[in-house]
């Protein structure tokens, strides 16, 4: 009972950057806490009515020097180690934005009262994230309704996840274990149960998980079904009459639209142009695309992302 | 014409004792105890919502409340708490009845505006506690979109509506403070004459004035969208979820500061009385309340780093919230040398005001730990967020204020309380309140999220000291109300000056008169002239 | 008949009365600035997201009957501004003549703003009533809609509180309740609906003029 524990495993690459920050600032806190409970209580100790101290304070102008000079002292001095805090926490913060190149990707979709996550060879599951040991793991996050949040306090990472919006958050794992993921954003009735786990396994473990898994096929065979399910390829596919966009090598390029500004075709546009569809229009094309608001789901149209993204080698894989 | 006597017609208390001579006042220290009676009926019922929360979270299983009624619980302890007791508390019930009385004037500016906010705070109330009795709200007191707007199944505009009337409550008596205080001062009050907690009562009347009328506009927003189905903040539309969160956070942070200053300005009164000695850097004093509530306005963004905020905007909030805590630091400082070479004594106010202090210490310090970037994106959202606001709202604010009814009960009242039982009380609440909320410190950074009524077995045992500690507090809250309420009829009848404090409040008789003075004082000396003052009265 | 100004009880003098009254005004005007600011800012993020579609909608208003209102309400501002000088220079009954022409103005201000209203309904352009527009911005121009809607809603609620305080402050005129030393009610009224008018102003290019260069 006593060997309670005052922060988290370490589980992540960021963990212990962020616990030194944490330290270092219980450090500081501590320091200024305890020195002014500590003057407080001497100064009430020593000045107590009715003690025989010494009150007699200097003449008016040194004693007007003599505090200009403190109190520059204690303005200057906490706005300084302020401004280190600042620093250190925001370089740590942006040096760990954005996710490198190599990342292993994983989707999540974020409903009440679950966590939807699909890995990129189409293995699904719920409320658990099994991730490998010592590889860049980068989750690409959206929610079907409200605004939910996932947290893996041992990551020692968070991001909220909105409706019509992809959030993105990385990490690597680096101690097998099996912990917790909590949902940190209220979100309704049973909140406090959207929770599970994340398995991080060693390499090997995980390569036999993902085999074993309940993949049929990859999120982008799923995508190349669904493609076809909703009748994307009747305007996109290869036979098409309709002049639309070639979605072959599209992904990660940069796209003219229509109102004179451009943007990538990142798992945004992907999803905002399906979703609405007015909103970024290609130059050179009429805004005839149909909105499929309400009728994908999110996590069909992550795979539906998924494959166009397979699409970058200009070769479609043939879903079932 | 200021110095015209006018003729002592016996105390506020006892011109008239009828109900409507109460409803229908203008004066504005009955105003106050209206104020004053209706917020404590609030802190009770938050308090009631507290204690249940608290049962619940003995266990870590949901056993003693369903999840949709725990939901309810923290939306109303948190909806009821701010708006309807920490906003008005110091503001309206001090605030009302000591501006006049701290600047030498008669009454506010606008006697008829104040009574006006007392019923649109009644109104409000109303509205609140009506959606509470319909069956309660469950969306958190933050209201955020789209849960509030499109998915939740309650109360929510009942409540909303409650709160949009009590806004105006706040926006009427900020316009009475800022007006009162430019323009009604006694003669020779200059504003560096003016008592630190007049400092405050201004600032807290800008950030009212300025703050409050976009959340009002932003809870008509979330209303209509929610009645019609159509509006700004749905994704669907290409609306923006997060424009909510912008708008809601533009004016409840200033609300924090809304919170704080007024007790801050309390410290700087009683701190000096008990130490009889001159606030330490007067005019830094006053400056860092204005830059308090000036830089105030432009840190709201540190309450979205992890909501899809853009990092860069994520570092301007960032850094600006570093900033807003300088000038807040310089008081905590201040306070204490202001005790150094005074002659101290431990009388109830000068507990609560010097417990005020460390515990505003360690809640303002932890705010720092939730504006560094790469900490926060940790303990956003956890119990650490709510340790650090309770640190701040209930060790700073709610003990400023029960150091502040203490300090002025004899003025107001008319009465002595028991000081022996005042301290107990104080101790008592010092020691439930850190068991109470300190370990919530662990609680967040070990990762127990917010708004959760079960949770992991492990969080338990400090779960437990968390509510054991509400228990203690909860007795050290209704300890004053005990013997406070006890001495209104068997106190010893207070004079006009019990504690020998500067400040021309304590120049007229206890309870004052309806018109405050006999004739308006001239001030021709500074504030807390209290070694001088200890001189020449011998 | 020269009467003396009544100064209330928590004044010390009709100097520091009129000073105390005047910088409360002020105050309030700065609250109404930041509950319409609100809307601004949702406005002009909304704006942002959907530039295309906030011109297309903007060109669905009636930039005639718009432009009239906007010619009323400035009109309506001089004749309140000339109620107030004719206050000070001792002529009652002109300045009652004014305070009438603003209230009329006025009343025209919200019959012209009804009509509108009347025409964008059976436009199809009421959101959440019966919105249906053809064409790719549809949902952008719902949500510029429902921003006029809300904007303009709000701001003729305000016109019709200035329009009975008007009323009201051209009854006590008549009255004589106001001298030439004495007549601070109505310059504060003025106040008022200068400020109404200054927020039109800040409407009228947002919600008619995008894209109709």
């Amino acid at each position: 009972m006593w060997n309670f524990p005052l922060h988290p495993d370490r589980a992540s690459s960021l963990a212990l950057h962020v616990d030194i920050l944490l330290y270092a600032w219980l450090a500081l806190a501590g320091v200024v806490t305890v020195a002014v409970l500590f003057l407080i209580v001497w100064f009430a100790v020593k000045y107590r009515h009715g003690s025989g101290a010494n009150r007699a304070l200097p003449p008016d102008a040194a004693l007007r020097r003599r505090n200009h000079r403190i109190e520059a002292a204690w303005i200057v001095t906490p706005l300084l180690l302020f401004m280190v805090m600042f620093g250190w926490a925001a370089v740590l913060y942006y040096a760990h934005a954005a996710a490198p190149a190599n990342a292993t990707e994983i989707y999540v979709v974020g409903k009440q009262w679950m966590w939807k996550l699909e890995h990129v060879g189409g293995q699904r599951e719920i409320d658990e994230l099994h991730v490998p040991v010592g590889r860049p793991v980068k989750l690409i996050m959206t929610s079907q309704d409200v605004i939910h949040s996932f947290f893996m306090p041992v990551f020692r990472i968070k991001q909220d996840v909105l409706p019509g919006r992809y959030t993105m958050l990385w990490f690597t794992a680096t101690k097998p274990g099996d912990y917790h993921l909590f949902c940190s954003q209220y979100c309704g009735t049973e909140h406090a149960q959207m929770i599970g786990h994340v398995v991080v396994m060693e390499p090997a473990a995980f390569e036999r998980w993902l085999e074993s898994g309940n993949a049929s096929q990859s999120m982008a065979q799923e995508g190349a079904a669904r493609f076809r399910q909703y009748g994307c390829s009747g305007c996109h596919g290869p036979s098409a009459s309709v002049h639309a966009p070639k979605l072959e090598g599209l992904f990660g390029r940069r796209v003219q639209l229509a109102d004179g500004t451009s943007t990538i075709a990142d798992e945004r546009y992907i999803h905002d142009s399906v979703m609405l569809p007015r909103k970024d229009v290609v130059a050179g094309y009429e805004p005839i695309m149909p909105s499929f608001q309400g009728q994908i789901a999110e996590d069909d149209l992550l795979d539906i992302v998924e494959y166009i993204k397979s699409l970058q080698d200009a070769l479609p894989l043939e879903g079932k | 014409m200021s110095t015209v006597a006018v003729p002592l017609r016996g105390s506020y208390l006892e011109a008239g004792f009828s109900l409507w001579s109460w409803l229908s006042t203008v004066d504005h220290k009955r105003i106050a105890i209206l104020y004053a009676l209706s917020i404590t009926a609030f802190f009770f019922v938050g308090g009631v919502a507290a204690t249940l929360i608290r049962l619940e979270l003995v266990t870590p299983a949901g056993d003693l409340v369903s999840a949709e009624t725990y939901n309810k619980l923290f939306t109303m302890h948190g909806v009821i708490m701010v708006w309807f007791f920490l906003i008005p508390s110091i503001p309206s019930t001090l605030g009302n009845f000591l501006v006049p009385l701290m600047i030498g004037a008669r009454d506010l500016a606008f006697p008829r505006l104040n009574l006006a906010s007392w019923y649109l705070y009644v109104a409000g109330g109303l509205f609140t506690v009506g959606a509470l009795i319909a069956g309660g709200v469950d969306t958190g007191w933050t209201f955020y979109t789209p849960f509030s707007t499109m998915f939740s199944n309650t109360h929510v505009i009942a409540a909303v509506i409650g709160v949009f009337i009590v806004g105006f409550s706040s926006i009427l008596t900020g316009i009475n403070f800022i007006v009162t205080i430019h323009k009604m001062r006694a003669p020779g009050m200059t504003l560096f004459r003016l008592p630190l907690f007049i400092w405050s009562m201004y600032a807290t009347g800008i950030i009212f004035v300025l703050a409050t009328p976009v959340l009002a506009m932003t809870l008509f927003l979330i209303t209509v969208e929610r009645l019609f189905g159509v509006g700004v903040f749905d994704p669907a539309l290409g609306g923006d979820p997060l424009l909510f969160q912008h708008l809601f956070w533009f004016y409840s942070h200033p609300a924090v500061y809304v919170m704080i200053l007024p007790a801050m300005g309390v410290a700087s009164e009683i701190i000096p009385c008990y130490s009889r000695n001159n606030i330490f850097a007067y005019r830094s004093m006053a400056f860092a309340v204005l830059a308090i509530a000036i830089i105030g306005f432009l840190v709201w963004g540190h309450h979205m780093f992890v909501s899809g905020q853009s990092i860069y905007a994520g570092m301007v909030f960032s850094i600006l919230s570093f900033l807003v805590a300088v000038p807040s630091a310089i008081k905590v400082f201040n306070w204490t040398a202001t005790l150094y070479k005074g002659s101290i004594s431990f009388d109830a106010p000068m507990l609560y005001a010097l417990g005020f202090v460390g515990l505003f210490t360690v809640g303002g310090m932890t705010g720092l730990f939730l504006a560094s970037l790469a900490l926060d994106v940790h303990l956003h959202d956890t119990y650490f967020v709510i340790a650090h606001f309770h640190y701040i709202m209930v060790g700073g604010a709610v003990m400023a204020f029960l150091g502040a009814v203490h300090f002025w009960w004899p003025k107001i009242t008319g009465r002595m309380y028991s000081d022996r039982w005042a301290r107990f009380a104080a101790i008592v609440v010092f020691v439930g309140f850190n068991l109470t909320f300190f370990p919530q410190f662990l609680l967040g950074y070990l990762g127990m999220p917010r708004r959760y009524h079960e949770y992991p077995p492990e969080f338990q045992v400090l779960n437990v000291l968390s509510s054991a500690g509400a228990s203690v507090l909860a007795v050290g809250y209704l300890l004053p109300l005990c013997y406070l309420l006890w001495s209104l009829k068997y106190g010893a009848r207070a004079g006009s000056n019990p504690w020998r404090a500067t400040g021309l409040e304590w120049q007229t008789p206890s309870p004052p008169p309806v018109e405050n003075f006999v004739s308006i004082p001239e001030v021709t000396e500074p504030p807390y002239a209290y070694r001088e003052k200890d001189r020449s009265d011998g | 008949m020269v009467e003396a100004v009544v100064v209330a009880r928590q004044f010390d003098d009709a100097r520091q009365q009129r000073r105390a009254s005047d910088l409360g005004m002020w105050v309030f005007l700065a609250t109404e600035i930041l509950f319409f600011g609100a809307l601004f800012m949702s406005y002009t993020i909304s704006r942002i997201h959907a530039p295309e579609a906030f011109a297309i909608a903007s060109r669905l208003t009636n930039i005639t009957l718009g432009s009239v209102n906007t010619a009323v309400l400035l009109t309506s501002s001089l004749t309140m501004a000339l109620a107030v000088r004719a206050m000070k220079l001792g002529m009652r009954r002109t300045s009652v003549g004014f305070m009438c022409a603003t209230i009329a103005l006025g009343i025209a201000f919200l019959a012209i703003k009804g009509t509108e209203y009347w025409l964008d309904y059976t436009g199809n352009l009421v959101p959440a009533v019966n919105f249906a527009q053809p064409g790719p911005h549809a949902a952008g121009v719902e949500l510029f809609f429902f921003l006029y809607f809300v904007m303009t809603g709000w701001h003729s609620l305000h016109m019709l509180i200035g329009i009975v305080v008007v009323g009201s402050l051209a009854v006590m005129a008549w009255r004589s309740d106001f001298t030439p030393d004495y007549f601070t009610p109505v310059e504060l009224g003025g106040l008022y609906w200068h400020l109404v008018d200054i927020v039109w102003i800040f409407l009228y290019p947002l919600l008619y003029l995008v894209s109709r260069a």
